[in-house]
């Protein structure tokens, strides 16, 4: 199958720095893992792949068309970093409005609350939950619509393990439905769960392939080792 | 357009406390007022009565608009709303339709408080002062939606209130009749919406003849779309 997302010679600056410097990539199908530190520029990257990020230079293509065009506003999901709900409103009254946005029925809210394991809180306001399960109502709002692509700004962070895990699967459940994800992480353990995966640091991508293929090219046993190789060789 | 209006109001009746200084305050200061006035005689009374009606809603209207927004703006919901099927006038004509039923609300409780408890005398129908502070209110909000943009903080947004809207009720025949105003300042004050919604209250209280009332209502509602225009123009779907 065709690349889900094309960049070519993606240039975003901040002021007078380059946050992305000429980036290209592919994303297919599958798990996605977009992996390095904090403040290397996988928000900006995953902003600009949504199309709410003003860029500098070079093309963002999703789905065959431009990125943040309006027929890709239903066929793409964004989780931001932060919670992106009403905290005064309950779970399903947040779920509901943005299902009528969409055009989404009561069926499809019913099951995206299933989905993310909220069922028992549904009727609670959004701010007396927890930062986890905050986390969980954006992604509930994402699913929404079943999008063909799905961009996950660092949805597992402060998850206990448990919950870590089950999202991982729902995520993989999700990609062998079709969906294509893109999901950041600046902790290496998680690169692992993902099918193929993107290294980057200071904007620049170090690395595109499976966990499998870069730990061998850099003869490592774990992918954070390999990171470290791969930026130490580096001029 | 509907979807976000249902969904505002239903955030404020959740934030009952704001919503009853809302309905509740402008009520207690019009009593207030009447208070202040009452051995000096009726005519005091009558005549600012009808002004501080189309000043309140404005002014409630613009806190409640530009806070509200700027929330939106600062959670990320606004970033996600732009990212779904979600047209920037929609989000805003929703916003406005929700704070024009929160400001019929507030003026029907304002005026049948200063009509019924504290004797204000309207010599034009009632109904039309209510429809009056309603286009008001949805100017006022509308302003406060454009100048959310401006703000980074709640802090900058309330202190946008001294600066955009006092110098309007300086200036809007509150004080002194804008015939007493110098040249330049009349001129000012000629260019300044709140002139026009004090105006029509001032008209409808005094006299029975609408022609220029509605005049008036035209002029308010032209500039609340200009402001809703202006505002959306600060909606932007891509951000730095």
């Amino acid at each position: 199958m065709a690349g889900v997302v094309e960049v070519r010679g993606l240039v975003v600056r901040r002021g007078r720095r380059a946050v992305l410097d000429g980036v290209d990539l592919d994303v297919g199908p599958g798990v996605t893992g977009l992996l390095g530190p904090s403040g290397c520029g996988k928000s900006t990257l995953m902003r600009s792949v949504v199309g709410v990020q003003r860029v500098h230079g070079g093309s963002v293509t999703v789905l065959g068309l431009p990125a943040g065009s309006k027929p890709l506003r239903h066929r793409v999901g964004y989780v931001t970093q932060a919670a992106s709900v009403y905290d005064d409103l309950t779970v399903e009254e947040n779920l509901a409005f943005f299902a009528q946005v969409l055009g989404v029925s009561a069926d499809g809210v019913k099951d995206v609350v299933e989905s993310v394991d909220l069922g028992s809180d549904r009727r609670t306001l959004v701010g007396r939950l927890s930062g986890g399960q905050r986390s969980r109502v954006s992604l509930a709002v994402a699913l929404l619509g079943e999008p063909e692509l799905l961009v996950l700004d660092e949805p597992t962070v402060g998850l206990d393990p448990v919950l870590r895990r089950d999202l991982w699967e729902l995520f993989h459940r999700l990609a062998d439905d079709g969906a294509a994800l893109l999901v950041s992480s600046h902790v290496m353990d998680e690169a692992e769960r993902c099918d193929r995966l993107l290294l980057m640091r200071d904007g620049e991508i170090l690395a595109h392939d499976t966990p499998a293929a870069i730990k061998e090219a850099e003869g490592v046993d774990d992918v954070e080792s390999a990171f470290l190789q791969i930026v130490e060789s580096r001029p | 357009m509907v979807a976000v209006a249902a969904r505002v109001l239903l955030q404020m009746v959740r934030d009952w406390r704001t919503l009853l200084l809302i309905m509740v305050v402008p009520c207690a200061l019009m009593a207030l007022l009447w208070w202040v006035y009452r051995d000096a005689g009726g005519a005091m009374f009558d005549r600012i009565g009808p002004d501080l009606l189309a000043i309140f809603p404005f002014m409630t209207m613009f806190l409640v608009a530009s806070v509200t927004t700027l929330h939106e703006r600062a959670s990320g919901t606004l970033e996600r709303l732009l990212a779904m099927p979600m047209g920037r006038l929609d989000f805003l004509l929703g916003y406005g339709l929700a704070f024009c039923v929160l400001s019929a609300v507030q003026s029907a409780l304002s005026v049948a408080t200063t009509v019924g408890l504290l004797g204000l005398d309207f010599s034009g129908p009632l109904p039309l002062v209510i429809v009056i502070a309603i286009i008001d209110a949805a100017m006022g909000a509308a302003l406060g939606l454009f100048v959310s943009a401006f703000a980074s903080t709640e802090f900058q947004a309330v202190q946008f209130m001294p600066a955009v809207v006092v110098p309007q009720i300086l200036l809007c025949g509150l004080l002194t009749s804008r015939d007493a105003l110098p040249g330049f300042l009349h001129g000012v004050s000629d260019v300044l919406p709140l002139t026009y919604a004090v105006d029509a209250m001032k008209r409808v209280s005094t006299s029975t003849a609408q022609g220029h009332v509605w005049l008036d209502m035209l002029v308010i509602a032209a500039y609340a779309l200009a402001l809703l225009a202006l505002g959306a123009a600060t909606l932007r779907r891509r951000t730095p």
